[in-house]
């Protein structure tokens, strides 16, 4: 019995783990690695509707358990990645969530519109929480009237679900999540980098010609369960849960805070193997904790203690 | 093809001042063909250092299924390299990148390899398969003093082999630079590694050569994924074309991307 499939707006995902955007390119890279059609999906680079250079490198920095980037969205715009990576990712029996990112709303719009007609493109992943552009993206992340008002334009246009990528540089959540909720969301995303920063020792200089960066990996894995446990009992949409996550077992943790599946993101640069190590490694797992499926492990953490509270009154 | 290995440390040996010479054995030096490439190393388990390290490759033994690096050891990630003894295993992916086109020179002909510091390295396994095809090599190196200086009798028994260093302790005093202008070589192609300004020299200085230049820079993946080690193209300096150290390099030819 397959333990692993799961059902979203949008998607037919044969398991729950697929690579997060920006993290994976367009898949072409580790198509030389791997089958990608292992995966349950690939959520492919950040699109906007021109071509993107990007920012100036050093374009990354290490610290403890995790990284900062600050790639500025680099892309080669909307009609190369429709008409040159999806048509690539054509030959690949795997969904696609396309991330869709800009610098005003009409950039998004156009965007979601364009590429959710492709054909492989089963959902979108709006990007309202990029840390590393000047104009846009975080700003439609942490208003919560923008954001949903931006939701809305974008479900207006999308011929597929739309899921809203939420930015943890943020006060309220819950707030945020509701708001987008309200613009007519299909699911959520959660979450993008917290920005950080790294300084040399040398130079006493920022490392990241950026200054600051989106810091990823497992140092923001709890904040990223906290978040998730705390919006997925006041919003009903899915949520697919990012941060740090690297084995089957952080996989069972973003689950039983409340997510319905799971993206990887830095795992792919220092194991560029760990998706289908991860999705070899679940089964075994979920049924050595008792479950016949996954999806029995939705929010787990806090529907238990719902259940307990009720014993104890 | 590139693989992923757990890789035996045969030896670490210590060759100048924090400069290391490591060899590992592993399956994966079978797929090492152009000298130039790199590998990406993973040091320690957990999560420090958490990403992988970027190595060039300085010699290929496929008789003994070996491979060497040379790495200084400067980062926290690159001492705890250093610790590694025989017998220990190192986590490698590669081998990646495109390296240097030996194809490009023909016997009876002259290469002069330019090295600087760290970048040093790849130029040994280069120099070792172009004299195996009968390129006549000449090589200049430049260190940043006698204490920093590696592999020179190695580089001496494949070609006439120059040094340079900053404070003059050994060789020439000053830069690469400063040998070539004062020996000014006749070549056919030139081929070189180490720090940006000195790749910048070189290239200004002989535009009308076929020269080669192997590019550094940070990176995360090491396999042209993550977009940290992109530069501007040449012919397309401010705008939106690009190209990859990692995976479209590290070798460029001159002109082809910004530096």
């Amino acid at each position: 019995m397959n333990s692993l499939n799961i059902s979203l707006p949008g998607l037919e995902l044969k398991n729950p783990i697929m690579p997060a955007s920006g993290c994976f390119g367009f898949g072409r890279e580790f198509s030389q690695l791997y089958d990608l059609s292992q995966l349950g999906a690939i959520m492919i680079k950040a699109t906007t509707y021109e071509p993107r250079f990007g920012n100036p490198t050093p374009r990354v920095a290490e610290t403890s358990a995790g990284m900062l980037n600050a790639i500025g969205l680099q892309n080669p715009g909307l009609e190369k990645v429709v008409n040159e990576e999806l048509a690539w990712l054509e030959q690949i029996d795997v969904p696609i969530i396309a991330n869709v990112a800009g610098s005003q709303e009409e950039d998004y719009v156009a965007v979601a519109k364009r590429i959710s007609a492709v054909k492989n493109v089963h959902a979108l992943e709006l990007n309202i929480s990029c840390p590393n552009v000047k104009t846009g993206g975080i700003a439609f992340g942490t208003i919560p009237e923008i954001a949903k008002n931006l939701t809305k334009k974008v479900k207006e246009v999308s011929e597929v679900p739309v899921y809203v990528k939420l930015s943890p540089n943020v006060t309220n959540i819950v707030e945020m999540a509701k708001a987008v909720e309200d613009g007519g969301a299909d699911g959520l995303t959660m979450i993008n980098t917290l920005v950080g920063m790294r300084i040399d020792l040398k130079t006493g200089n920022p490392i990241l010609a950026n200054k600051t960066g989106g810091l990823s990996g497992p140092a923001i894995k709890p904040v990223a369960l906290r978040m998730i446990y705390e919006v997925s009992q006041q919003v009903s949409l899915p949520i697919i849960g990012m941060g740090g996550i690297e084995s089957a077992e952080d996989v069972i943790e973003y689950f039983y805070a409340g997510a319905s599946a799971v993206a990887v993101g830095t795992a792919n640069f220092v194991d560029p193997f760990v998706c289908p190590k991860i999705i070899d490694g679940l089964p075994e797992l979920i049924e050595k904790l008792g479950y016949e499926h996954i999806s029995e492990c939705t929010g787990r953490s806090w529907k238990k203690h719902e259940k307990a509270t009720h014993y104890c009154s | 093809m590139i693989r992923q290995e757990q890789c035996t440390v045969i030896s670490q040996i210590k060759l100048a001042e924090n400069i290391y010479e490591l060899t590992l054995q592993g399956e994966l030096v079978h797929e090492m063909k152009d000298p130039g490439q790199f590998v990406h190393l993973k040091i320690s388990e957990g999560y420090d250092p958490m990403l992988r390290r970027p190595i060039s490759i300085a010699e290929i033994l496929p008789d003994q299924s070996q491979f060497k690096m040379i790495y200084r050891a400067e980062g926290r990630g690159t001492a705890m390299l250093s610790k590694k003894s025989p017998g220990d295993y190192v986590d490698v992916l590669g081998p990646l990148g495109n390296g240097f086109p030996i194809t490009e020179a023909f016997g009876g002909e002259t290469a002069m390899l330019v090295g600087g510091g760290i970048g040093v390295p790849p130029l040994y396994e280069l120099s070792k398969q172009l004299e195996s095809r009968g390129v006549k090599v000449i090589h200049v190196l430049g260190f940043q003093s006698a204490s920093a200086v590696f592999y020179e009798e190695k580089f001496a028994q494949l070609g006439e082999t120059y040094i340079a260093t900053a404070d003059g302790s050994v060789g020439t005093k000053g830069f690469v630079t400063d040998v070539i202008e004062r020996i000014g070589f006749d070549f056919d192609i030139l081929y070189s590694c180490g720090p940006t300004p000195m790749l910048k020299a070189l290239e200004t200085r002989y535009p009308h050569k076929n020269v080669y230049l192997s590019l550094e820079e940070r990176m995360g993946c090491g396999i042209g994924a993550c977009f940290a080690c992109v530069c501007h193209t040449g012919d397309d300096p401010d705008g939106y074309s690009y190209k990859k150290v990692c995976s479209d390099g590290p070798v460029f030819k001159a002109g082809e991307v910004v530096l």
